[in-house]
Parts: C-alpha cells; sequence; structure tokens
C-alpha cells in the first residue's frame, strides 16, 4: 500500500531545459517520483517526494532541486532549540 | 593469490552467529547500541578474486548484518564506511555515509589494487549522501545504485546488476514499522515516570499505580499502536492519528478504570490523547515517507494543539485536587 503525506508541501523541481534524460534520478528516487519520457525526466506524483535529495545530489546536470532535510519532528524540535537547523539526534545508534 | 597478501583485508561470513542475532535483538531494545559497531575498511566475504563485485554498506552492525546475510554462496568485497555506527539512510541523510568518505575508503584500502574493474554497487539508499557522478571523476569508480532492500541482491546480481522496480521503492511494511517501536518505548519509559510522579505528588501518591497506568496507556497508543496500525488510522498527519488512537484508547481504558468525577475524566483523557499524540508525531523520524516540509507544516499547526490541550489538561486535574470537586 502506498502511504502518502501532506499534500503540495515538497519543494521540489525540476529544469527540463538542464536535463538530459540521463535517468540518474528514477535510480535513486526510493518513491518513484520521476520517470523518463521522450527523452526527459518528468515528475510523476510530486506529493510522493519525501525530500530526501538523492536526486539532486546525483544529478550531474544541475537539473533537479529540492529542500532537503529529514522529515523528522524530534529533529525539527532539536533545531529548533538549538536555533540550528532541524537535525536528527542519533548519536546512540540507529536513527531518529 | 597476491592480494590476500593485503594487511588490510578482513574476513566475514554470510553466516550470522547466536551471538550476531543476540546483539541485533539489543540493537532493536536499545540495549548497549555503542558498541554495536563493525570496523570499516574492506572485507572478504567467500573466496572473491579480482573480478568479484564490491558492496559498498555502513558500519552499522544491523546494516552489515543484512548485506552479509544474504550473500549466501556468493564471493564478493565489502567496503564498509564509517558511518559512525549509524544505518546507511540515516548517515547519508547526515553526510557520513557520503562522497568523501567513500573516496578516502577507496584510497585507504588500495581497492585499486585489490580489484581489476572499476564498479561499486552502493544500496540506492546511499545516493542521498553520495555523487556517483563526483565519485567516478576523482576515483575513476562507477557507482551502481543496487536494490533498497540487502535481500535483492541476489536477484540484481542474476539481474546482470539490473534493479527491477519493486527493488528500488521503499516499502514500509507492518514488520518494518513494529521493529522500530522497542525503542520507542524505551525511549517513553523515563519521561513517563517523570510525568507519573509529578502527577501523583499533586494528586497524593496513592494514586501513582493508576496514573502510572494511564500513561501507559497513552504511550501504548502513540508508540505502538499508531506506529502499527498507520496506513489503516484516517487523516494524513501523524498528531491526528495519534490523537485519535489515544483519545479512544482512553476512553476504552475509562471503561474499566473510571475517573471519579467528570473534571478528572476531562482532564485525563486531554492528557493521555496529547502524549499520544506527541509520540505518533515523534514516529515521523521513523517513517519511510515524511519529509522535512511536511513535518514542518504539520507541527505548525499541531503543537500549539497540543500544548493548548496539555495546559487544559493539566489545570483541570489542579482544579480538581484542591477545590475537591
Ligand atoms: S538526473 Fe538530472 S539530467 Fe538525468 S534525467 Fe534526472 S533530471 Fe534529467
Ligand atoms: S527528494 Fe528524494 S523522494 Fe523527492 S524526488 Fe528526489 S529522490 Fe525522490
Amino acid at each position: 500500500m502506498k502511504q502518502v503525506y501532506l499534500k503540495n508541501v515538497s519543494t521540489l523541481t525540476l529544469d527540463s531545459e538542464k536535463c538530459t534524460g540521463c535517468g540518474m534520478c528514477t535510480n535513486v528516487c526510493p518513491h518513484n517520483v520521476f520517470s523518463i519520457q521522450d527523452n526527459t525526466a518528468v515528475i510523476n506524483d510530486k506529493d510522493l517526494c519525501m525530500e530526501c535529495g538523492a536526486c539532486e545530489k546525483n544529478c550531474a546536470f544541475d537539473a533537479v532541486h529540492v529542500k532537503s532535510g529529514v522529515g523528522c519532528a524530534a529533529g525539527i524540535i532539536y533545531g529548533t532549540l538549538r536555533g540550528t537547523e532541524p537535525t536528527c539526534n542519533c548519536s546512540g545508534g540507529g536513527c531518529c | 593469490m597476491w592480494y590476500y597478501a593485503h594487511m588490510s583485508i578482513m574476513k566475514t561470513s554470510s553466516k550470522l552467529s547466536l551471538i550476531d542475532y543476540i546483539g541485533n535483538f539489543n540493537v532493536r531494545w536499545g540495549i548497549n547500541r555503542g558498541s554495536y559497531r563493525v570496523n570499516p575498511g574492506l572485507y572478504s566475504l567467500g573466496t572473491p578474486s579480482e573480478e568479484s563485485p564490491v558492496l559498498v554498506t555502513a558500519n552499522y552492525k544491523l546494516s552489515f548484518d543484512m548485506l552479509r546475510k544474504s550473500l549466501q554462496g556468493y564471493s564478493v568485497w565489502i567496503l564498509v564506511l564509517d558511518t559512525k555506527g549509524i544505518n546507511v539512510w540515516c548517515a547519508a541523510g547526515k553526510g557520513t555515509f557520503g562522497t568523501v568518505e567513500l573516496l578516502h575508503q577507496i584510497q585507504s584500502t588500495d581497492l585499486n589494487n585489490v580489484v581489476s574493474h572499476r564498479k561499486l554497487v552502493l544500496p540506492q539508499l546511499g545516493a542521498i549522501g553520495i555523487a556517483a557522478h563526483e565519485v567516478k571523476k576523482i576515483s575513476g569508480f562507477q557507482v551502481i545504485y543496487g536494490p533498497v532492500k540487502a535481500s535483492d541482491i541476489p536477484e540484481f546480481f542474476e539481474n546482470n546488476f539490473k534493479v527491477t522496480k519493486g527493488m528500488r521503492e521503499v516499502q514500509f511494511t507492518l514488520w518494518d514499522r513494529l521493529v522500530l517501536t522497542p525503542i520507542e518505548l524505551v525511549h517513553s519509559i523515563i519521561p513517563m515516570f517523570i510525568i507519573s510522579l509529578v502527577l501523583s505528588a499533586i494528586y497524593g501518591f496513592s494514586n501513582l499505580m493508576s496514573i502510572l497506568f494511564y500513561l501507559f496507556i497513552a504511550v501504548l497508543a502513540g508508540a505502538v499502536i499508531t506506529p502499527a496500525l498507520l496506513p489503516f488510522i484516517p487523516s494524513r498527519s501523524f498528531s491526528l492519528k495519534g490523537a485519535l488512537v489515544g483519545a479512544i484508547l482512553s476512553l476504552f481504558t475509562f471503561l474499566w478504570i473510571t475517573p471519579s468525577n467528570i473534571l478528572l475524566f476531562i482532564s485525563l483523557i486531554s492528557m493521555m490523547t496529547v502524549i499520544s499524540s506527541f509520540l505518533a508525531m515523534n514516529f515521523t523520524g521513523s517513517s519511510t515517507y515524511t519529509s522535512l516540509s511536511g513535518v514542518k507544516k504539520e507541527m505548525s499547526r499541531a503543537v500549539p494543539m497540543q500544548f493548548g490541550f496539555l495546559v487544559m489538561g493539566v489545570i483541570l486535574f489542579i482544579i480538581n485536587r484542591f477545590m475537591g470537586v
């Protein structure tokens, strides 16, 4: 079952001008947000994006952008208290 | 074979011992977590040759064990990055499972001279921290993103290092969610005791046991039941899901142990709902599909509400105690 979070919040953008259709974004996205149609990437469903940033990091042509971070309430609280960006304080081993 | 002369290569196997299983159980429950790190560096599994694949992972014990367990019958190299004992996904998010560390390990293990090919298989979730094109440019190694789950690796090998569509997507099954709940429970124990002590200091210590019991139900609702039933509870917002489960569960509890009057009833149900809602909201960090922007939006609505209901609950609790309603 596909689980979807809040609608219309993801900061994901795609610059089709720069896209070469190399397909790397489809390889790295854990939620199948992209597909390649007519040699260029298209966003299938932006609401599935979890802003992990893998696509931006692995696009060699600077065509995808997303403000990435961890979607983690504890991280946001921790970040707010310390006045920093949201970070997960997973010093213990596992995560969040 | 000359490359076995490499001092730095460590040996491992695809068989997990009883000690490994106990260790993994402990990691899940937060027991002795820090000591379950794997030494970073290059490992041989089976009898790999210079043509055998190189798989990259984190030095979190569970990640390493899952990987080698899935490699029964294969001979491969495993390159373990130093992620400070944190799993691939989280470490990639923090950047410790990252381009720089990967390049560093390629160099320090002399990988160039161990294998003749120039390919590395990385877990797909590592992509969050690794820029494949930069790795290629600097080291000459091509990064191939393998399946999300280690258990799909044999199929990935048989399929000529191609990932099928199902292997790309991150699932969040009932089992995935359940294995995360012990740690949520463990984290709630101390706060739960503190709150119970404070409340029973107000109400009289003779009530400590029943207050503990109410809080336990709230923690169960937010940290276990909500995560387990996540996709089946209405609403997209985790805090609302938690509030709903918390409220329903407290009502059921009251059928059994009924609060003595209406004020106490409202007070307890607000506090229990808030606790459940807050814990469920924290589960966003463990889920595999929430985004930073989404959680920020959810919190901007939920936190003021939670705070409001908490204050109301506490005030009613105190009124009830001292007015003797
Ligand atoms: S990785 Fe970049 S260039 Fe390649 S298909 Fe995706 S957006 Fe286009
Ligand atoms: S940020 Fe992550 S989830 Fe969103 S589109 Fe990029 S790779 Fe997919």
